[in-house]
């Protein structure tokens, strides 16, 4: 009971403190979508894939690259708030509090990831008309972003709890985050890679992601003429990953708490 | 059963030393301090209390409960109130007093009426809609206070609980503490680096170096010095300190570039030391021992050096 009444209070306090700055909501929309309009448009028609039903255009291809950039950029960058919560000393609060340790964990998870659905599902809403996904793939795509941004929530969660200052969390970010999403099958066809390059792709987890996401939006395992994993072995890892991230959280937690 | 034992404790970080076979005991409905400067383990002392960590060594328990294996149970019967305010900035008053609630496991009515009753008990009700970034350092504190006091706790245990506080402010903060003692028995701890908080205390204990120097009340550990402290401004303390020994068979103090004695019947030794070394003398300071006494005394440096 405490479980819950402590993991749920704590996401409301993540969402209430987002929509008090409006900054943060700009900042974790714009520069994906400034990213897919300049990067799409300018690639545009000189990137063509063939696929069962007909060619692929670059916008359309890199479409749900760009939700997960969203996912992992929100997800990823609201974790820094555990770095400020602790300067600030509100974490010292929390962890003198006598609520389980696994509810402040799932509390700020489960706040990074609704914020990270949130935005998003905002770019989501375009799905329809840019890959002519079906209204009715809506509940399916968000389920599927709501497992991938718990898992990198989780991630982020880990590092930033090591962390004491954001500056060192924001050179992560560059260091490991981008690649990480670059080699995901998000911005270029992982079929296409070099056979070294296949390696890292398939050991990334946001492959996975990237694949789960394509498979959601168009409810068939087309996309896999571009390379990624298939849909079942996609959604597995996905889970597990979010499942694993979640303890090593509750773990990292108990650990450390000054 | 003490509200707090502590008994043994040693705790390191990395090779420095914080704490060195530290023990006390604080017993229920009793107001105490912890002094000592900045560095000399209170800060350390305060975080394995509050459960934020274990010690390397010995134990601590309060109510019964050890803050290592029974951690849980301590983080019920405590409130911890921080020096940096805890509070979410962005969110109002209120809003912080229901987290913090909740994580207490407290809910629904019972939950908001005791949020208005500590509001109205702290003074801050009028404010409880703003958001506590807008609310001046001493609002603050008294939401900070009301945020550790809101679970009922049997013990309260605060971190320089009047640093960043007017002189106001900190008299109200006494007042307000030695009256939840008074009317609810709740134990009262708090770490200081000031003197005169220390005073206030119904026993303190002085650490330094992560030692504990003296403990007692403050009557009683400032009646340990006896009678008076004179102090003695002189271009030449070492010498004049060797020949007051020579003369007078006391064995005075060399402190910052002035010779510090404690005697009784101060007055009287006074007239004796002008009398002695006309001249030599610049100026004499005779006053009752202080808390800062009785630390100069037991570790022969002032509670604010440079080390």
């Amino acid at each position: 009971m405490s479980l819950v009444l402590g993991s749920a209070t704590l996401w409301q306090r993540e969402l209430v403190r987002f929509f008090r700055q409006p900054s943060r909501i700009a900042g974790a929309l714009g520069t994906p979508l400034v990213f897919w309009l300049l990067l799409g448009s300018g690639i545009g028609r000189s990137f063509s894939l063939p696929t069962s039903g007909g060619d692929m255009y670059y916008m359309e291809y890199f479409f749900p690259g760009v939700v997960v950039m969203i996912v992992l950029f929100t997800s990823i960058f609201s974790t820094i708030s555990i770095i400020e919560d602790r300067r600030e000393g509100f974490l010292q609060a929390v962890l003198v509090a006598p609520t389980p340790r696994a509810a402040i964990v799932l509390g700020k998870m489960a706040g990074s990831t609704s914020l990270a659905l949130i935005h998003g599902m905002a770019l989501l809403i375009l799905a329809p008309w840019v890959a002519g996904a079906s209204p009715a793939s809506i509940p399916r795509i968000a389920a599927v972003v709501a497992v991938i941004a718990f898992g990198l929530t989780g991630l982020g969660y880990q590092i930033a709890w090591r962390m004491e200052s954001t500056q060192g969390f924001h050179a992560i970010m560059n260091l490991f985050l981008i690649p990480m999403w670059m080699l995901s099958g998000a911005v270029f066809p992982p079929g296409g890679a070099p056979d070294w390059l296949q390696w890292v792709i398939q050991l990334n987890p946001l492959t996975y992601g990237v694949s789960a996401l394509r498979w959601s939006i168009y409810g068939t395992p087309d996309y896999l003429a571009t390379g990624g994993a298939s849909p079942g072995l996609a959604l597995i890892v996905i889970s597990v990953f979010a499942g694993a991230m979640f303890i090593a959280g509750l773990a990292v937690t108990r650990s450390r708490s000054t | 059963m003490p509200a707090v034992e502590v008994s043994r404790v040693r705790h390191a970080y990395g090779g420095r030393t914080a704490l060195d076979d530290v023990s006390f005991q604080v017993e229920p409905g009793e107001i105490f301090a912890l002094l000592g400067p900045n560095g000399g383990g209170k800060t350390t002392l305060f975080r394995i209390l509050s459960t934020l960590m274990p010690p390397d060594a010995g134990s601590v328990r309060v109510f019964d409960a050890d803050v290592r294996t029974e951690a849980a149970q301590v983080r019920r019967s405590i409130g911890v109130v921080f020096q940096n305010p805890s509070l979410d900035g962005k969110l109002t008053a209120r809003e912080n007093l229901l987290h913090q609630g909740r994580l207490y496991g407290m809910r629904g009515a019972a939950l908001r009426s005791r949020i208005d009753e500590m509001m109205a008990q702290m003074a801050i009700a009028g404010r409880a809609a703003d958001r506590v970034e807008t609310l001046s350092g001493g609002l603050q504190r008294r939401v900070e206070l009301a945020k550790g006091l809101l679970h009922g706790p049997r013990l309260l245990i605060l971190d320089e609980p009047s640093a960043g506080l007017d002189p106001g402010a900190r008299l109200d903060l006494r007042r307000y503490l030695t009256r939840l003692r008074d009317e609810r028995r709740v134990t009262v701890l708090w770490t200081t680096h000031l003197i005169d908080e220390a005073e206030d205390a119904d026993r303190v204990l002085i650490l330094d170096r992560g030692r504990v120097v003296a403990m007692g009340s403050p009557n009683a550990l400032r009646e340990e010095i006896g009678g008076d402290v004179i102090a003695l401004a002189t271009a030449d303390a070492p010498g004049l300190g060797g020949q007051i020994r020579e003369r007078f068979g006391i064995e005075p103090m060399i402190l910052d570039g002035s010779v510090r004695i404690e005697k009784e019947d101060g007055h009287r030794f006074v007239a004796a030391l002008i009398e002695a070394f006309p001249g030599r003398i610049d100026s004499v300071t005779l006053a009752k021992p202080t808390l800062e006494d009785v630390f100069i005394d037991r570790t022969g440096h002032r509670l604010w050096e440079d080390r």
